[in-house]
């Protein structure tokens, strides 16, 4: 009975794991790696040996890449069966997020390009002027 | 009520069918608070990407006003940015020594994390002073007041995640690791690693991206 409900334990996010050891060691490979993709962030920002169309997406990947880092080695998130209501509620704010943000932004875009003033709005405009 | 009633009326799942939920009651407060708090952290999260999808929306909505390249500084950036991580770490530090019940290593970790955070506040206000200054205040144009809102947004938790801080660790002072005061003090870091979380996306969009040649 104890070794089953050991199995559909909980933890809760942030939660420290069992030995001090371990414990460290993953915050010191989390700041490690969020150090080298911070790193790579600002010298693939500066450097002008790169396709410069790409710089941005290659931004946003690795920015997306360091959250991820965040999420595992700082906030203890994980695939592991304890952290299964930890990751469906991230999983719900993750959708939300992208929608929220591509939604607003493709819809805005395309009002920015298609809805511009009229020939005939701007010969008022100007007339007022 | 007896469990043979309990069966009865179908409050039990029974011996052999076990559907992983109900029979144990609800989980204890050590989880349930902290997953309350993550989920206030994750609508937090949707908050901030409604700004972030105004900024980038108003990006170049400039009003022949300033624009992003003679704004920003890369280096105020970095510092902010580096000042941030470590409190982050440092604040998990706090934590693991928090569970060893720890309280000189717990307050020192917890003092070193506001510190680098109060850092990074300083170089944000210090940014903003010289922005308004130079007549690049959130009035100027709808990319200035949409950068305001977002970045002002995060720098305002910074600045509650400060006071929390201060908080916990007078309470820790005062009444020791009791379980409640344990409980906040694992929300406070689960806050404290979102905000860290929220400037990767603020200094790669805003700033980095804002900056490019």
């Amino acid at each position: 009975m104890s070794e089953h409900d050991h199995d559909l334990h909980n933890v809760a996010p942030g939660e420290p794991h069992d030995t001090m050891l371990s414990e460290t060691v993953s915050y010191v490979v989390g700041l490690g790696l969020a150090l080298l993709l911070t790193g790579i962030s600002f010298w693939v920002a500066s450097t002008s040996s790169l396709w410069g169309p790409g710089v941005a997406v290659g931004l946003v990947v690795l920015a997306i890449a360091q959250m991820g880092v965040h999420l595992v080695f700082f906030l203890h998130i994980t695939s592991g069966p304890d952290n299964t209501n930890n990751v469906l509620a991230l999983a719900f704010g993750v959708l939300i997020v992208f929608l929220v943000m591509i939604g607003t932004i493709w819809i805005m875009a395309h009002m920015n390009t298609n809805m511009g003033p009229s020939p005939e709005m701007m010969n008022l405009m100007t007339q007022r002027g | 009520m007896s469990s043979n009633e309990a069966t009865a009326i179908g409050f039990t799942h029974g011996g052999s069918e076990d559907t992983g939920l109900g029979h144990r009651g609800p989980e204890s407060k050590s989880i349930v608070v902290p997953y309350g708090f993550w989920l206030f952290v994750l609508s937090d999260m949707i908050l901030f990407s409604a700004l972030f999808a105004t900024y980038a929306s108003l990006a170049n909505a400039t009003d022949g006003g300033p624009v992003t390249n003679q704004l920003f500084d890369r280096t105020n950036v970095a510092i902010e940015t580096m000042a941030l991580l470590i409190s982050s770490f440092v604040c998990g530090l706090a934590m693991i020594a928090a569970k060893r019940r720890n309280m000189a290593w717990t307050q020192g970790w917890l003092a070193l994390t506001a510190l680098l955070g109060l850092v990074f506040l300083a170089i944000e206000i210090r940014e903003f002073v010289g922005m308004i200054r130079i007549g690049a205040g959130p009035q100027r144009s709808a990319f200035l007041s949409a950068f305001f809102t977002l970045v002002g947004c995060h720098g305002a938790h910074v600045t509650a995640g400060l006071m929390w801080i201060g908080t916990m660790m007078a309470q820790l002072w005062a009444k020791g690791f009791q379980p409640h005061i344990v409980r906040r003090l694992l929300c406070l870091s689960v806050f404290w690693h979102a905000l860290d979380i929220i400037w990767v996306a603020i200094f790669t969009i805003v700033y980095l991206i804002g900056t490019l040649p």
